[in-house]
């Protein structure tokens, strides 16, 4: 069916974005056509990440949602288009290059600019607002223009959330920042005077200036040209080479006013609860938008405005839920939060105050008359209570108000059952409700199946913990026993077959699927065999490719490299400890050099290499081997490193010799099979350099020996690791690390990490202890030998490959023509490596546009 | 009498049975596309497109091979290696999208060649 209607979005922000994502997910029948013309010359990009441009990204990498999205056939969008004005009679509106647009429905999605307020100076060179990607861009490029002879000096106007946004981006590029406020406090339209006070003192620490009740009265050149110095209204003034204004926006409403559509009294173009103007055949959205009485700076009401304007042009009769204006900022590690009623405006209520000045901790809470209802609250230098109480909001809080407030380690608040309308996955707006729904309407009876129906988790990942307990939570209501079967071929749990195959002595998938599966005709799939693999590599060690042990491998077990996302590998060696010789780095340089690899130095202080064809690996890694490097195992659900700081050796402070230590543990653990990556860390010293309580296992040096740390880790759910044993020599903590890697890779979960495991094993941290320390469970002889065995069975992987031709047959390109390289690779140069193309730069390729695209030979350092 | 059709599909020798591991799969150029083989491990060989429709990468030959009991049916499969998408190594059906949807648009289901093993000469029925 082709569209009968013709939808006009004005503006190319987040929030058209999200509109065009919206209908076209919803539009199933194809109902609309839509054209977007955007102002600047781009795509939709996040304006909220804006800042993270500084952190050395690029704009490509403030791309909103989907590409493909724009490869739509129902999906027009240009770029570089202002429109000019708008014939509501006719029904079009025209840009001022000329082109006119019909339409059967209009959204003015045109957000805000920057407000510049009448100062003096105010249009010298090097001084900037901050709105978007080419506004930050020409910030940039100014700064570090000057940077480039002295010292740059930047004030910013403007105390608000994008103010000290900017006087972070300021000092990101080298410059030193000064805040400059025309009120009592920072952040005043969303924080209260204590909280302000307290992030001035956070402000201040970070090396940011502020100066409050500060309102500038002009701005003065330099005598060499450009900005010089600010006067203020005191007769205060401070020198600035660069002056960013942050001083609020106003919503780019001229094409409404035109018009003639009713127009808010301060601004921004007056919508009803559906989003519709005082013209029918046109909707506002977002920042432009005077809803319930007012524009709203937020992106998340944009997105809601968006929701129900597509609602609504699919017949639908949704309206405008009302602002949620929580806002949560982290600007270099200062967490500041606000939501609800922060200013306790409601008549009677009581506001309960936790204030740590010493600490940098700032928090209140607004509650009813009664103290018992939530409605708002102020975190700032600790924002950690926010994700639970926010969804609260309105609802009654269980126990003392003030245990939410008091800080970790004084027994700490109740546990909160998630309301319905909590958010769970923001990335596809899941709520909790969704989610349990999928368990109680949708019957669904595992997380896989909760993904499929809900898409919660589906992106970014970062959620599905929490989406996985709630399901576990609502199964168990049911009365449905949550089963630990590791997949449809088993009905044991990992643990439970890791003991069954252990015992019984079995050494092939075959036999294990034969003994313990559910069908014994079955072949497994990529969750039981990959499991079955690292069992079988610790109960019965044998080379990742022998035999039938092949087919278990995924395939960065398999080629023993790491996948990415085009399909070529990536490679690292090990590097012990972190220590490597100049003649092992020339060796590594000159491998990456003649293959054309991309190289990066990992978190775990060893140098991955990208951009490998799966034929080019044995020979990458016999100059490797050559050269006295073996695998690093980056690949393998296995010990990754061992870092360390250079401890007593070097370091004036360094109480032990941690690097020792580290090469020692990791040529001890190299090669362990387990149920998740396993990182080590060890410290010289309580400074801790190594980060070593972010490891599975953290040592760290005393004056008598070493103190062990267990469960920790990054990621998404970043965990400090907990004290395990004190004072321990070096045999004895040899012996504890060994009984604890093990003891986790025999009964931990798949794919559960150690601190996730320890919460799991009875009697948590203590259980552990009590195995690991006094063999509570009488195993702690067998571990031991265990652990012989593995250090006495140890071989380079990859040395072993190359010696056998048999196992090199599996690293062709193609079976039928192993001197073709795969056609499908291509590569783009970027800062003086290769990257992999885009899939836009491969087609604008294939158009004949001038990009340089190649195979994996690209010469970029030329 | 009726004229039998042209035959629409020319059978083409690719490797040797030998060539290919045990539930594993290798990557091949027929007639200019790349062809994912696997060798079952009752020694019979499937082969479907090696283009991964949801990563836009070519990599299926590199998944894990297994089965999927499909109503009563034990069906061999391929995971992609990329993001775990399960699909019947013999009608190229997608059975488990993983709550993803494919790239561009591409359909979910992968093309399938017909293949067989002849004395230990694997062949692919490339159409004329």
């Amino acid at each position: 069916m082709s569209p009968s209607k013709h939808l006009v979005v004005v503006g190319g922000g987040m929030v058209a974005q999200r509109l065009v994502e919206a209908l076209r997910d919803r539009d199933t029948a194809g109902t609309w056509r839509i054209t977007v013309l955007a102002e600047e010359p781009r795509r939709p990009y996040d304006r909220v990440a804006l800042t993270s441009y500084f952190s050395g990204r690029d704009a490509e990498d403030l791309a909103l949602g989907d590409p493909g999205l724009w490869h739509d056939p129902l999906v027009t969008l240009v770029r570089d288009e202002r429109v000019a004005s708008v014939d509501r009679a006719a029904r079009t509106v025209t840009t001022a290059r000329g082109r006119v647009e019909a339409y059967d429905h209009l959204v003015l999605a045109t957000g805000s600019s920057a407000w510049v307020p009448p100062i003096e100076g105010a249009d010298l060179p090097g001084v900037f607002v901050y709105r978007t990607v080419d506004d930050v861009a020409a910030l940039r490029g100014y700064v570090e223009e000057l940077s480039q002879h002295r010292t740059v000096r930047g004030a910013v106007i403007g105390g608000g959330l994008l103010g000290l946004e900017a006087a972070g981006a300021l000092q990101a590029l080298g410059a030193q920042a000064t805040v400059l406020q025309v009120g009592t406090h920072l952040m005043s339209t969303q924080i209260d005077l204590g909280g302000g006070e307290a992030l001035r003192r956070l402000i201040n620490q970070l090396g940011v200036g502020v100066r409050l009740n500060a309102a500038t009265a002009r701005i003065r050149p330099h005598r060499r040209g450009g900005v010089g110095r600010l006067d203020l209204a005191d007769g205060g003034r401070l020198d600035a080479d660069v002056v960013v204004i942050a001083a609020g926006v106003r919503p780019r409403d001229e094409l409404a006013r035109d018009g003639g559509l009713e127009i808010g009294p301060r601004g921004g173009v007056v919508v009803d609860d559906s989003c519709l103007t005082s013209d029918a055949d046109i909707s506002a959205v977002g920042e432009v938008a005077c809803i319930q009485g007012a524009c709203i700076g937020l992106v998340a009401p944009g997105y809601a405005m968006a929701e129900v304007t597509v609602d609504r042009l699919l017949g639908g009769r949704a309206e405008f839920p009302g602002a949620d204006t929580a806002t949560k900022l982290k600007l270099a590690g200062v967490d500041v939060a606000s939501f609800g009623d922060a200013f306790g405006t409601t008549p009677g209520a009581l506001e309960i105050v936790w204030a740590d000045p010493v600490a940098g901790v700032y928090k209140k809470l607004v509650m009813s008359d009664d103290a018992r209802t939530l409605l708002g609250g102020v975190l700032v230098g600790d924002a950690s209570a926010y994700a639970s109480l926010r969804p609260m909001l309105g609802r009654e809080l269980p126990g003392d108000p003030a245990a939410f407030l008091l800080p970790e380690g004084t027994g700490g608040p109740p546990d909160l059952e998630l309301p319905d309308d909590a958010g769970v996955c923001s990335c596809n707006n899941v709520s909790a409700g969704a989610v349990r729904g999928a368990v109680t309407e949708h019957r669904c009876t595992d997380l896989g199946a909760v993904k499929a129906c809900t898409k919660a988790g589906t992106s970014c990942g970062s959620c599905l913990p929490l989406v996985k307990k709630l399901v576990t939570t609502e199964l168990q209501k049911q009365g449905i026993a949550v089963s630990t079967a590791l997949c449809e071929h088993f009905a044991l749990s990992r643990a439970q077959l890791y003991d069954a195959v252990r015992v019984s002595g079995v050494r092939s998938f075959t036999e294990v699927v034969q003994r313990f599966g559910t069908r014994p005709d079955a072949r497994g799939c990529d969750i039981c065999k990959p499991a079955i693999g690292s069992i079988l590599a610790t109960t019965a060690p044998a080379h990742v490719l022998d035999g039938e042990r092949a087919a278990l491998q995924d395939t960065n077990d398999h080629v023993m490299a790491n996948l990415q996302k085009d399909g070529s590998y990536s490679v690292v060696p090990r590097i012990p400890g972190g220590e490597v010789t100049p003649e092992g780095l020339i060796a590594i340089g000159a491998v990456a050099q003649d293959f054309g690899l991309y190289t990066k130095i990992t978190g775990g202080q060893r140098i991955d290499m990208f951009g490998a064809r799966i034929d080019q690996l044995p020979l990458i890694w016999q100059r490797l081997v050559d050269a006295g490097f073996e695998s690093g195992h980056a690949y393998g659900k296995s010990l990754r490193t061992v870092k360390s700081c250079v401890g007593s050796t070097w370091c004036r402070f360094g109480v032990q010799d941690s690097v020792a230590l580290a090469v020692l543990l990791e040529l001890r653990y190299r090669g362990l099979r387990s149920p998740h990556k396993i990182k080590l860390g060890v410290s010289g010293c309580a400074r801790e350099c190594a980060e070593a309580r972010g490891k599975d296992v953290g040592v760290i040096a005393t004056d008598k020996g070493w103190n062990v740390y267990v469960g920790g880790n990054g990621g998404f759910t970043p965990r400090h690791a907990q004290l395990l044993a004190e004072d321990l020599d070096t045999e004895t903590l040899i012996r504890t690390i060994d009984r604890f890697l093990l003891y986790y890779v025999r009964t931990a979960d798949r794919l559960q990490r150690t601190a996730p495991w320890i919460g799991d094993v009875e009697g948590g941290l203590d259980g552990v202890r009590a195995v690991v320390m006094e063999d509570s469970l009488g195993i702690a002889a067998d571990l031991d030998q265990q652990m012989a065995q593995h250090v006495l069975d140890y071989e380079d992987e990859w040395k072993a490959t190359l010696e056998d031709p048999e196992k090199l047959r599996r690293f062709s390109s193609f079976v039928n023509a192993p001197e073709v390289a795969d056609p499908s690779l291509a590569y783009v140069p970027e800062r003086g490596q290769a990257r992999p193309a885009t899939a836009d730069e491969r087609a604008a390729a294939l158009r004949g546009e001038p990009v340089l695209v190649a195979g994996t030979t690209l010469e970029v350092r030329s | 009498m009726t004229i039998l059709d042209e035959p629409t599909a020319v059978w083409t020798a690719v490797c040797r049975l030998g060539d290919l591991a045990p539930e594993r799969g290798a990557a091949a150029l027929v007639g200019g596309e790349q062809v994912a083989i696997f060798r079952l491990v009752d020694g019979g060989v499937l082969a479907v497109q090696q283009h991964d429709p949801f990563s836009d990468a070519y990599v299926l030959s590199r998944g894990i091979v297994g089965s999927r009991a499909v109503e009563g049916v034990e069906v061999p499969t391929v995971a992609s290696p990329m993001h775990k998408q399960v699909f019947d190594l013999r009608t190229g059906r997608c059975l488990d999208p993983a709550g993803k949807a494919p790239a561009r648009g591409l359909p979910p289901d992968l093309r399938t060649w017909a293949a067989r093993v002849r004395g230990d000469v694997v062949e692919i029925a490339v159409p004329a």
